[in-house]
């Protein structure tokens, strides 16, 4: 059953004289086909993804940066960019406490239902935002079950900031716990166990082990929790009340703005977002170039 | 914060409690009481109760009032809406996301790496951002929709706008499932194709392709499920003409605005019926090319 090893070379140069020729392999498409698929493709994500990016900072500053400026420095302005940050500043540190506590029972151990489990922490993903920001508003609202307590408590949750805060929890709800849940699986908890075999507690091994492990996954997952958390539309718009300067957040600014026809305001708005988005996909470039974090294929 | 350290370091002793009821396996490593505690715990109070709520509004409604909302001609034509132009969206992803994975896998030219990077875009914009700017665009003075209307074509305010908002917001989701299977392809297969007399169109479809499909079919079902609920990038592009341009979830704002909960709650409620279900047959429809042409994600 010997074989002949210069036949098999002979076989193998065979298709590359046909290349230097200038003709196509059989396992690739020749050049006019590629370059027309490339050609295809990039004109596809510049007209879909680039144009758009493109034309938020070309129109927030269409009528000059004076309007820019006035549009994101008026009363109403300022009260929507603090309140955003407000929002995104209580929302993304309580999921990230519940995704840390989430991956930690999902990776670390063996449990029944676990499938369950981790399927409902997916269950926000798959709910429209408009949805997610009704169910509050019939659980708080004025005709709900809860309504006249709420009142004794002097508590008003819809229509306030309460109310916002919840729907951008549900809605940024599986964020961090996504990103960890596989990146914990993978490391296993084989490095828990020896530190505690050592006589660290679980704190400790928590502390010093698990978190340099998994810090630039946590990170990413921070970042992609807190772009949706600053930039929520749906959710927040039903249960706000649009109120201006007390209930409106960024995103809902640019709608008003928009609808009372002054674009250039809007676009400063949105230019403001936008360069959060920018930043947020460089900086997850940047973590998945250097430190190899997985990309997360689902949101 | 604290009170994970104080109760943790006296935690060892639940996972061999957990062991004699044998809900968890043992397990050295503590916290496991107090991290599935509190994650069920948030979990529950946060999405599960509040979710409950919408499906017990809706069942108070009584099956003949239910019934009437639901065949209410307004609700039928938003529904139809919403689930037709991201049904045609996702479909539209699944040839130009796609096209986009395979020119990114298997194709290097200038600027790949900031055209891979882009493809996140719509994760990342909030969607009233990406509504405005697109309608911006596709309006009949914009950049695009200006050469658009000179040759009679109409995309923004006219049902096109919407497919157009869920096609933008659906493509990552494609290209982002198809790409790793695409990367962790084996090439020796095409190989073994081409010597055995295949052309490549042939090894491309008959070889390729059936192992994407699952791959393909996971893109197709989370870019339709997020189209179906999609809110804020629509209704800038969309002219919410009841009847016509009107989504579902717009139907649901307004009934909201109009204090017509019960309305708002039975829409939502078939919304969500009807993405489970659609979302269950496809899982099930994967699950069968799975078997049929193996793993392939």
């Amino acid at each position: 059953m010997a074989v002949d090893p210069s036949a098999g070379s002979a076989l193998a140069a065979a298709p590359r004289r046909k290349l230097a020729a200038g003709r196509s392999v059989p396992t690739s498409e020749r050049p006019a086909v590629k370059w027309t698929l490339i050609g295809i493709a990039v004109l596809f994500l510049a007209v879909i993804l680039l144009l758009p990016l493109v034309a938020v900072f070309t129109q927030a500053f269409a009528k000059g940066p004076a309007v820019f400026l006035k549009a994101l420095s008026d009363r109403d302005g300022v009260a929507a960019i603090k309140l955003t940050l407000l929002v995104a500043a209580i929302a993304v540190p309580l999921n990230l406490v519940f995704g840390v506590a989430a991956a930690w029972a999902v990776a670390k151990f063996e449990f029944k239902g676990k499938a369950f489990f981790t399927t409902l922490i997916d269950l926000p993903f798959s709910v429209s935002p408009v949805i997610s920001g009704m169910i509050y508003v019939l659980l708080f609202g004025a005709n709900s079950a809860l309504s006249p307590w709420l009142k004794t408590q002097n508590l008003q949750i819809v229509f306030a900031v309460p109310g916002i805060v919840l729907a951008t929890i549900f809605v940024t709800f599986p964020f961090v716990a996504r990103e960890l849940i596989p990146l914990m699986q993978d490391q296993g908890s084989g490095d828990e166990e020896a530190a505690i075999s050592l006589g660290a507690n679980g704190w400790q091994a928590f502390w010093y082990v698990t978190l340099p492990n998994i810090r630039w996954g946590l990170l990413y997952g921070v970042l992609l929790c807190n772009a949706r958390a600053m930039g929520e539309f749906g959710a927040v718009s039903v249960i706000s009340g649009h109120i201006r300067g007390v209930t409106n957040t960024m995103p809902l600014q640019i709608e008003i703005l928009y609808n009372q026809y002054n674009f250039a305001g809007a676009f400063a708005m949105a230019s403001l977002l936008a360069l959060l988005a920018l930043v947020t996909l460089v900086c997850k470039t940047v973590l998945e170039l250097r430190f190899g974090v997985a990309a997360s294929r689902r949101h | 914060m604290a009170a994970f350290l104080t109760r943790s370091t006296s935690l060892p002793i639940s996972p061999g409690r957990s062991h004699r009821w044998s809900f968890a396996k043992p397990s050295v490593v503590p916290g496991f009481g107090l991290t599935l505690g509190y994650a069920t715990t948030y979990l529950t109070l946060i999405v599960l109760i509040p979710l409950a709520g919408l499906g017990l509004k809706a069942a108070s409604l009584g099956w003949e009032e239910f019934w009437r909302i639901a065949t209410d001609p307004r609700t039928v034509h938003a529904l139809e809406t919403s689930f037709g132009s991201a049904l045609i969206a996702a479909l539209a992803n699944v040839v130009f996301g796609g096209l986009v994975a395979w020119v990114l896998v298997r194709y290097n030219f200038p600027g790949r790496r900031i055209f891979d990077a882009i493809v996140d875009l719509p994760f990342a914009l909030p969607t009233a951002v990406a509504g405005i700017a697109l309608s911006a665009l596709y309006a009949p003075h914009g950049w695009i929709g200006a050469p658009l209307g000179q040759l009679g074509i109409k995309i923004a305010y006219t049902p096109a706008g919407i497919v157009l908002a869920l096609i933008f917001i659906g493509l990552p989701f494609m290209v982002r499932t198809v790409q790793p299977v695409l990367e962790e392809f084996e090439t020796e297969v095409e190989e073994v194709a081409a010597t055995l007399g295949a052309n490549r169109l042939q090894t491309i479809l008959g070889v390729i392709l059936p192992r994407l499909t699952p791959a393909i079919l996971t893109g197709f079902s989370l870019a339709f499920a997020r189209a179906v609920g999609e809110y804020g990038s629509v209704i800038f592009i969309a002219a919410n003409i009841p009847y016509k341009s009107e989504i579902a979830p717009l139907l649901i704002v307004i009934r909201l605005e109009e204090f017509n909960q019960p309305a708002a709650a039975a829409i939502g409620a078939i919304m969500l019926v009807i993405a489970f279900v659609m979302l269950l047959v496809i899982n099930l429809v994967q699950a069968w090319s799975r078997r049929r042409f193996g793993d392939g994600s």
